[in-house]
């Protein structure tokens, strides 16, 4: 308690109903011009397709949608806020000059079909970010295509099958080690591979002996996360790659942890094959409360010609233009090109930064997560002393003694001003505190959530039910999901 | 770099907190022989205002200020200025997938409020709250299909975008699920009898799209008829979602899996659009994607979660009902506050916009070329066919800073030289007679330099 007013204080904040209880007939916000064309007779041209009316949505006017989204958005926590230390989720700052040039005309009212001689802005966009990408993780080829991190599994999943299918067989499973994010196994099963699980060592790394006996002709590929979840390099790496690619399997990457690596370490070179990025992670275009995101699948060449179409291309007369006679891909993924709106905002990112600023952001993210394990060894419990690249998994194993359970002491430090860490992930670690700040956050930032952190481990000894009780300053106390999945109310109805 | 909290000083203190002698020593995990000890080839860094001249000169060469007449599944609507105020707040913008309730109740109120007019405007009982677009979502709303009912075999309507039924062939394909289309009458509705006849014991369901590709609105209380008569499911993909103001919706079928762009998304190339999918209650637990639902908290206070995780990737790992975890949130957001301004009132006067438009055009049209699929009901998109090559005449079209509809060739080469044109509340009449006048003009040239071929004919 001593140290909570440093970081939050308590402001009022303002109520609000759901936005159906403010409708009242004759209320608008909208305004249509007059039509320069005959009026139509709806039911004449619908006849019995016409529909009379529109159900409960609401009638508002303008003043009143712009308070109460803004009433909404109060209570919402936000990077912009602070400091938001999701494990895995690369919680970064947002860049706005991204969200300006985002929205400049022919790039926000580009049509997809719009013929290619008056679409080479946005051609170029696609091009220069997939040459910034393919340098950036070493590989050969990419798509842009697919909409966020899981949608690439599953592009890079049908790719790795493809290409074993050219080769006669497609293969039976995948290899995933259990520190995995849940993502993996479950697109591996959209993709109609079994899934084997992949125990980890001592060291919260693969066992490259057991991955040695359990590879063999059936397996497709092993889907790695490097570094994996625990904020650990495989340092086997390169022996993971032979053992694949000794018995014909690929090495998939999950590069949901790419902010570890930018300009450090090339995947390409220690022997991935396949790979996607995620855009809302690594190259700073915003969450937006749980997207949109976007997931560029990168490749060796000999996965090339499996790509999703249409494949970007630089016509003879040196316009570019898609290709989409690629007899050998994998069909799409999805309609039109992707999330078109987050590659501009992901390169204008890393035109911000040049190779200079990618590095030394790669820097900074390693280093403040080895500064808040510093902060922290000791005061919680660290189940794995291997070293720690952007992000540090500690568990609740000291405070559970108490009865206190990670999911505890996170609803604590939202008292504190913080939004939580990532709690009971990875698996492999019971009561995770899975901690990533990214290179965002200034020392200050860093040393009042250490300052937290340590002050909800004092409370835990002192006194436990005030943990137990949080989050005590929040405009609604701990929510009862229990009763919300027993009985789903999934939407507003008139009288409840 | 301006984006880095740190002074040298900083990272100096850091550094000597932590008894490392350098950042190196951080990155020793990583073994010598793969670090990279070079620049990335990446341009290098650049001041705000180069960013945003670098961008200005790409919009420029991306078709700024012409006027379009393209629909085919992304629609060019005006986009009112309240939604890009909203959305750029920063608790919106950079607030994460709302995980942790009690700080995350804005975003989870709105995507209950979302979820609410989802299902007021498609007749449907539950909506989740978001997919990444209309056709990953028929594709995601056929495999649940699939699961409800335990049957195996697809069929797919040929009108359907013929971009969604590429993905639904991707995902079916290593599913083993076997796919059969559906052909078309020659009023552009699903051919019923054939339909019909398709439908096996293994058909799972069927996927239509309404108002179809070519425009046309389906009639699904027959389908649906056809299909649940042999245990069956009706799927039924939206594409323009502004449709629903004035046309009734499919309120028969199993899934509807919608592409909401239309309200208030801008076109942005392709994308991020934002998918949704709607289904009756009792198929709840097969639905992919988040749910927000009410709960209270411990004193009872009115509160918002998200609920039945159990069907996610994040529990459920390879037993889930989808992978999908990262969804379109701040893109539902744009479409939950578009339907709020328009509401109950607005967006049905916005349809009929839409429809008066396009019987205008479709009319000026068939004047001088041939407008298919007359027979049925359309609401903003109709097929001209021409005796000279649609792309021919768009070429002439784009020198009026007009982008003509789209070519049908590539996807169905038998109606010819035949193009989809689609007119919005933003078309005006005088691109409309623009581009009617050009039509018109390539049929003269043509009968009259046909009429030539035929006089030399007799001549000779």
């Amino acid at each position: 308690m001593k140290h909570m007013t440093r970081k939050a204080t308590r402001h009022v904040s303002q109520n609000e109903g759901l936005i159906f209880e403010k409708s009242s007939s004759g209320k608008a916000a909208w305004k249509l011009p007059p039509l320069d064309v005959p009026e139509v007779d709806a039911a004449a041209l619908l006849g019995s397709s016409e529909r009379k009316d529109l159900g409960h949505l609401p009638e508002v006017s303008e003043i009143e949608i712009i308070r109460h989204f803004t009433r909404l958005s109060t209570w919402n926590y936000a990077i912009d806020l602070g400091m938001y230390p999701l494990g895995s989720c690369t919680m970064k700052y947002n860049p706005r000059v991204n969200e300006l040039v985002v929205r400049l005309e022919g790039l926000a009212n580009g049509h997809p079909y719009q013929p290619e001689r008056i679409s080479q802005g946005a051609l170029r966009i696609i091009k220069t970010l997939s040459e910034c990408l393919i340098e950036i993780t070493g590989m050969d080829a990419i798509t842009l295509q697919p909409a966020a991190g899981a949608h690439g599994e599953l592009t890079g999943l049908l790719m790795v099958r493809a290409y074993h299918e050219s080769k006669g067989d497609p293969r039976k499973k995948v290899l995933i080690p259990d520190s995995a994010h849940g993502t993996n196994p479950a697109t591996a099963a959209m993709v109609g591979y079994s899934v084997e699980n992949l125990k980890s060592n001592a060291r919260g790394m693969v066992d490259v002996s057991a991955l040695a006996a359990q590879m063999n002709e059936d397996v497709a590929a092993l889907m790695l996360t490097n570094p994996n979840t625990l904020g650990v390099f495989e340092q086997e790496i390169y022996k993971i790659a032979e053992i694949m690619h000794a018995k014909g399997g690929l090495l998939y990457m999950d590069g949901a942890n790419m902010n570890a690596l930018v300009g450090k370490v090339r995947p390409g070179d220690f022997g991935v094959d396949v790979m996607h990025l995620n855009l809302h992670k690594t190259f700073s275009t915003p969450h937006g409360g749980g997207g949109p995101g976007s997931g560029p699948v990168a490749v060796k060449s000999k996965l090339e010609p499996f790509l999703p179409t249409p494949v970007p291309v630089t016509k003879p007369d040196g316009t570019l233009g898609f290709e989409y006679n690629r007899p050998q891909s994998v069909g799409r993924v999805r309609a039109f090109y992707g999330n078109f709106g987050m590659f501009v905002r992901a390169l204008a990112y890393i035109l911000a930064n040049g190779p200079d600023g990618l590095r030394q952001t790669t820097e900074d993210a390693v280093l403040n997560a080895n500064y808040i394990r510093k902060g922290l060894e000791g005061v919680y419990d660290l189940p794995y002393s291997t070293p720690s690249m952007h992000e540090v998994v500690f568990s609740d194993k000291l405070q559970a003694k108490k009865g206190v359970k990670t999911m505890d002491l996170a609803k604590r430090l939202i008292d504190y001003g913080f939004h939580p860490y990532t709690t009971a992930f990875p698996l492999i670690v019971p009561g995770a505190l899975m901690i990533e700040p990214t290179e965002s956050e200034p020392k200050e930032e860093l040393d009042l959530f250490i300052e937290a952190m340590k002050s909800i481990a004092e409370e835990v000894e002192e006194d436990p039910q005030t943990v137990l009780g949080a989050p005590h300053s929040t405009r609604v106390s701990r929510l009862d999901e229990t009763a919300a999945a027993r009985k789903p109310v999934l939407r507003w109805k008139p009288g409840i | 770099m301006r984006y880095l909290p740190k002074s040298p000083a900083d990272r100096k203190a850091m550094l000597q907190a932590m008894g490392a002698r350098s950042i190196d020593d951080l990155f020793s995990p990583i073994p010598a022989e793969y670090r990279l000890e070079r620049d990335l080839k990446v341009p290098r860094q650049m001041a705000e205002s180069e960013i945003v001249d670098w961008f200005r000169e790409r919009s420029r060469e991306n078709g700024d200020a012409y006027a379009t007449f393209l629909g085919a599944g992304a629609y060019a609507h005006y986009r009112p200025v309240i939604i890009d105020s909203l959305i750029s707040r920063g608790e919106f913008l950079t607030a994460y997938t709302p995980y942790q309730a009690e700080i995350s109740q804005g975003t989870l109120q709105a995507i209950f409020e979302f979820q609410t007019m989802i299902c007021e405007l498609t007749g449907m009982e539950v909506a989740n709250a978001s997919m990444y677009d209309g056709s990953t979502a028929a594709a995601e709303a056929v495999m649940m299909a699939v699961r409800l009912t335990g049957r195996r075999s697809v069929i797919m309507a040929r009108s359907v975008h013929p971009e969604y039924r590429e993905v639904l062939t991707t995902y079916a394909h290593h599913q083993n699920l076997p796919l059969s289309t559906t052909s078309f009458k020659e009023n552009g509705r699903l051919n019923l009898e054939e339909f019909e006849k398709s439908i096996t014991p293994d058909t799972a369901c069927v996927l239509i799209q309404s108002p179809n590709f070519f425009g046309t609105i389906e009639d699904a209380a027959a389908i649906a008829e056809i299909a649940h008569k042999k245990g069956a499911m009706l799927v039924v993909s939206i594409a323009e979602a502004v449709s629903l103001g004035i046309v009734e919706p499919p309120r028969q079928a199993d899934v509807i899996a919608m592409e909401a762009q239309s309200f208030g998304v801008p076109l942005g190339f392709g994308g991020p659009y934002c998918g949704v999918i709607a289904t009756r209650e009792q198929f709840v637990r097969q639905m992919p994607g988040r749910l927000a639902g009410q709960t209270t908290d411990r004193n009872g206070k009115r509160g918002f979660v998200l609920t039945l995780a159990t069907r996610e990737q994040h529990i459920r790992r390879e037993k889930a009902t989808s992978n999908i975890c990262t969804n379109q949130a701040l893109v539902a957001l744009m479409v939950n506050i578009f339907m709020t301004i328009y509401g109950k009132v607005g967006l049905r006067e916005l349809a009929k916009q839409n429809l008066a438009k396009t019987a205008y055009a479709a009319a000026q049209f068939s004047k001088h070329a041939r407008v298919l699929f007359s027979g049925a009901p359309r609401f903003n998109e109709f097929v001209v066919q021409t005796s000279e090559s649609p792309y021919a005449i768009n070429s002439r079209l784009l020198g009026h800073k007009i982008v003509g509809g789209l070519p049908l060739k590539k996807f169905y080469p038998e109606l010819g030289h035949a193009a989809l044109w689609c007119c919005t509340e933003l078309t005006t009449r005088s691109s409309i007679d623009t581009a009617v006048g050009l039509v018109a003009e390539s049929e003269r040239s043509v009968r009259s330099a046909k009429e030539e071929v035929d006089v030399q004919e007799v001549a000779r």
